[in-house]
C-alpha cells in the first residue's frame, strides 16, 4: 500500500507530563506486585528550595568585608536556655540523626571522626548509641525516639545533648521500618528483638501523648541528667509555627525543624513525596513562633532537609536559623552513591546518584549496610577526612557570602540580605521578590 | 532510715541526693515524705537502695531505674518505671497509663489496677498487676513478661513481638497478631516465680497465656490492614 504521508512532516510523539515514564513504570510495578514502594533517601521531586533565593551582596548602601582576610565568626552555642552545659560548636553545621542499623558501625565512626575534626556534633538515631560514634564524636547528641531502641540512662548521661524526636521531615507522622535483612546479631541485640525480623519504629512516643506530657518528660530527662544537657525537640516541617510554639512551651532548649527534603532510611515513597512541607516554607514561621515568645536566639533553631552547601547554610541562617543539620549530604560526602561503584549500582537495577534502596542492606559503598563484606569496602578514617573537608567547604562558602553582605558572624545574616527569584519562594520564605520590596502575603499590602 | 521531705527540700535535691548513692553507701533506706503527686520522683537511680515514697506520685516516678527498690505507698501517675533497666518498683495502689513503658529489665509490681498502655513497648521488664489493665497494653511489647490477675482491656498485645502475657481474667479484645497460646509446664514455672516476686497469691493454673502469632514479623502485603 502506498504511504500518502511519505516524506511529509509527522506529528512528534509527546510524552504525557501527567503520565510520564517514571509514573507509568510505577503503575506497572504496583500492578505487578501489589505492594507500595519502600525506599530510603528524601524527596526527589523538585520543590521550592534555597536555590530560589539569592543574596544581595553589599555595594554602597551596605559595606562588605574583605573576602579572604577579615574575620567572620562561625561559632554557635546551643542550649543556652536551661542547660548547665550548653554545646559550643565551631561551625553552624551539624550531623543529623542517622541510626546504627540503617548505617554500618564504620559509617557511624566516620561521621564522628569528620564532625570532630570540623568541630561540630553528630547525632545517634534509632538504634541506640554505638561505641564507634561515642568514641569518635567529640560532641554527641543522643536521640530519644518513639521506639526507644537501645535507650538507657547510662548513655543518656554520657551524651552531650538529648534530642527528643517527635517527627522528621521525610515522614512527619510516620514511623519507620528496618527490614529484617539488615538485622544482624548486633543490631538485634541492641534493639531487644530477634535477628532477621522487621523492626518497626512507632510513629508516636509510648509514654506521652501531647505537649503537656512532653513538658513533664523533659523535666524527667533533666532530672536524670542533672540539668546539664541541652534538650532538643525535633519536629517534621508541617505546622512549624504551632509545633515550634509547643516545643518551646514544653521546655526545649533547641528546636530542630526538618523539611520534606530530609532523608530517611526507609519508608513509603508515597509518604516521602507527599507528606510534609519544603524547609523553605518552614523557617520563617518557626522564627516567628520564637519571636512571638521573645525567645528567638535564646531557644536555638536548627533546620535541616536538603541542605547541600554553604549557600543553603547561609540562607537558612539569614532566615533566622542558628544552625543547620545535614544527613543525606553527609552520606554522599562519605562516599555513598559514588560513581566508582556504578557497575554494582547497575547490577542492582539503578545508577550511582539514584540508589535509594538503603533498607535492603546491599549498599555497594558499604555505608548503609550491615553486610560484613560490604562494610569492609568503607574506610572510616578516609570517610571522616572527606566529611571534614566537606564541612570546611560549606563553612568557607557561607563565610564568603556573609562577608560580601558585610557580616562578621554568620549569625548576623538577616532576611534583608536575601531576595526571591520566584513568587512561590517569595511567599513561602517571606522574602521580597527580586527587584521589589514585596512578597505575596506581606501584611498591609492587600494580598 | 533517711527521711527526705520533698516539699521542704525540693525535687532537684531529692534526685541529686539519691543519684549520688553508690553500691557502697550505708544510707540504704530512704523515706520520701510529702510526695503530693510530684513528677519525676526518684528518677535515674543507680544503686541498690530502698526508697519508700509515702503518698501518691505524679508522672515518671522511678523512671529509668537501675538497681534500686522503689515502693510507692499510694498510687502512681503516668509512666511509672518507664524505661527501667533493673531493680524493683512496687506500687501499693493503682498506676496510671504507660506503666513500665519501654522498660528493659527489672520488676514492676502494681497492687491495684493499671490504666491504658501498661507495658507499652516493653523490652525485657517483668510486670505483675494484681488488678486490671486498660486498653492498648503491651502494644509492640518486645520481650519480658506481663502478668495480669484481673481483666485486660481492648487491643491487648497489639503488634506484639516476643513478650509473654499472662491474664487470669477476661480480655476485652486482642490486638493485631496477638493470640492465645498453650500454657505449657515451663510457663507455669515462669508464672509461679513472677507471682511470688509480685507478692501475689494467685494460682498459675488460673491464667491464660497470650503471645505473638509472628505473622507481622516480616513485611508482606498480606499483613496490611
Amino acid at each position: 500500500m502506498k504511504d500518502d504521508h511519505q516524506g511529509a512532516p509527522r506529528t512528534v510523539p509527546i510524552q504525557s507530563a501527567t503520565f510520564s515514564n517514571p509514573t507509568n513504570a510505577e503503575i506497572r510495578r504496583a500492578a505487578a506486585t501489589g505492594i507500595y514502594d519502600i525506599r530510603g533517601g528524601g524527596s526527589k521531586r523538585k520543590v521550592p528550595h534555597f536555590d530560589d533565593l539569592l543574596f544581595l551582596g553589599a555595594s554602597i548602601s551596605r559595606y562588605p568585608l574583605e573576602g579572604y582576610r577579615e574575620k567572620c565568626d562561625t561559632k554557635v552555642v546551643l542550649g543556652t536556655r536551661f542547660a548547665k552545659k550548653p554545646i559550643e560548636l565551631d561551625i553552624p553545621v551539624t550531623i543529623a540523626g542517622m541510626s546504627f542499623g540503617a548505617l554500618s558501625g564504620p559509617a557511624k565512626e566516620a561521621l564522628g571522626r569528620g564532625a570532630t575534626l570540623a568541630g561540630t556534633s553528630t547525632t545517634t538515631g534509632d538504634g541506640g548509641m554505638t561505641e564507634e560514634e561515642r568514641g569518635h564524636s567529640n560532641k554527641l547528641v543522643y536521640q530519644l525516639l518513639p521506639s526507644r531502641y537501645g535507650m538507657n540512662p547510662d548513655d543518656l548521661r554520657r551524651c552531650d545533648a538529648i534530642e527528643v524526636v517527635v517527627g522528621q521531615g521525610a515522614k512527619p507522622g510516620g514511623g519507620g521500618m528496618l527490614l529484617g535483612q539488615k538485622i544482624s546479631d548486633r543490631v538485634a541485640e541492641m534493639r531487644n528483638l530477634p535477628k532477621g525480623i522487621d523492626q518497626r519504629s512507632a510513629c508516636r512516643h509510648p509514654d506521652w501523648t501531647g505537649p503537656d506530657d512532653l513538658e513533664i518528660k523533659i523535666l524527667e530527662l533533666r532530672e536524670i541528667t542533672n540539668w546539664e544537657k541541652p534538650i532538643y525537640v525535633k519536629v517534621g516541617g508541617t505546622r512549624p509555627y504551632y509545633d515550634t510554639t509547643l516545643a518551646v512551651k514544653a521546655g526545649a532548649d533547641v528546636v530542630v525543624l526538618d523539611g520534606m527534603q530530609g532523608g530517611t532510611a526507609a519508608t513509603q515513597d508515597v509518604f516521602i513525596e507527599h507528606v510534609g512541607m519544603p524547609i523553605l516554607a518552614c523557617i520563617r514561621e518557626a522564627v516567628r513562633a520564637l519571636e512571638d515568645q521573645g525567645l528567638h536566639r535564646e531557644v536555638q533553631l536548627i533546620v535541616s532537609g536538603g541542605i547541600r552547601g554553604g549557600a543553603d547554610t547561609a540562607k537558612a541562617l539569614a532566615m533566622g536559623a542558628d544552625a543547620v543539620a545535614i544527613g543525606t549530604a553527609a552520606l554522599i560526602a562519605l562516599g555513598d552513591n559514588d560513581p566508582r561503584w556504578e557497575s554494582e549500582y547497575n547490577a542492582l537495577g539503578t545508577t550511582a546518584g539514584a540508589y535509594d534502596d538503603w533498607h535492603e542492606g546491599r549498599d555497594p559503598a558499604g555505608i548503609t549496610t550491615q553486610d560484613s563484606e560490604l562494610m569492609k569496602r568503607f574506610d572510616p578514617v578516609a570517610g571522616g577526612r572527606h566529611l571534614n573537608n566537606y564541612l570546611k567547604v560549606m563553612t568557607l562558602e557561607a563565610q564568603t557570602i556573609a562577608r560580601a553582605c558585610g557580616k562578621n558572624h554568620l549569625h548576623n545574616l538577616e532576611p534583608e540580605d536575601l531576595c526571591a527569584l520566584t513568587m512561590e519562594a517569595a511567599a513561602m520564605a517571606k522574602i521580597p521578590l527580586a527587584g521589589t520590596d514585596w512578597y505575596p502575603g506581606k501584611p498591609g499590602t492587600g494580598f | 532510715m533517711q527521711t527526705f521531705d520533698l516539699e521542704a527540700q525540693g525535687l532537684r535535691d531529692l534526685n541529686t541526693t539519691l543519684q549520688a548513692q553508690s553500691k557502697e553507701t550505708n544510707q540504704t533506706k530512704w523515706e520520701i515524705v510529702n510526695a503530693k503527686g510530684s513528677h519525676a520522683i526518684a528518677v535515674g537511680l543507680d544503686a541498690p537502695i530502698e526508697v519508700n515514697v509515702m503518698g501518691s506520685t505524679g508522672y515518671y516516678c522511678a523512671g529509668m531505674n537501675k538497681q534500686a527498690t522503689v515502693r510507692v505507698h499510694g498510687s502512681a501517675g503516668p509512666g511509672v518505671a518507664e524505661n527501667m533497666m533493673s531493680g524493683t518498683v512496687i506500687i501499693e495502689g493503682d498506676a496510671s497509663q504507660y506503666a513500665g513503658a519501654t522498660a528493659h529489665g527489672g520488676t514492676l509490681v502494681i497492687k491495684g489496677n493499671a490504666s491504658s498502655r501498661c507495658g507499652i513497648s516493653m523490652k525485657g521488664i517483668d510486670i505483675i498487676v494484681h488488678g486490671n489493665i486498660g486498653h492498648m497494653s503491651a502494644f509492640m511489647a518486645q520481650s519480658g513478661n506481663m502478668v495480669v490477675c484481673g481483666d485486660a482491656g481492648d487491643a491487648l498485645g497489639d503488634s506484639l513481638y516476643e513478650a509473654r502475657l499472662f491474664v487470669r481474667g477476661s480480655v476485652k479484645s486482642l490486638g493485631a497478631d496477638c493470640i492465645e497460646k498453650e500454657m505449657r509446664p515451663e510457663h507455669i514455672e515462669i508464672l509461679k516465680d513472677l507471682l511470688e516476686r509480685g507478692e501475689c497469691d494467685a494460682k498459675p493454673e488460673e491464667f491464660k497465656r497470650y503471645g505473638s502469632a509472628r505473622k507481622l514479623y516480616n513485611f508482606n502485603i498480606d499483613n496490611a490492614y
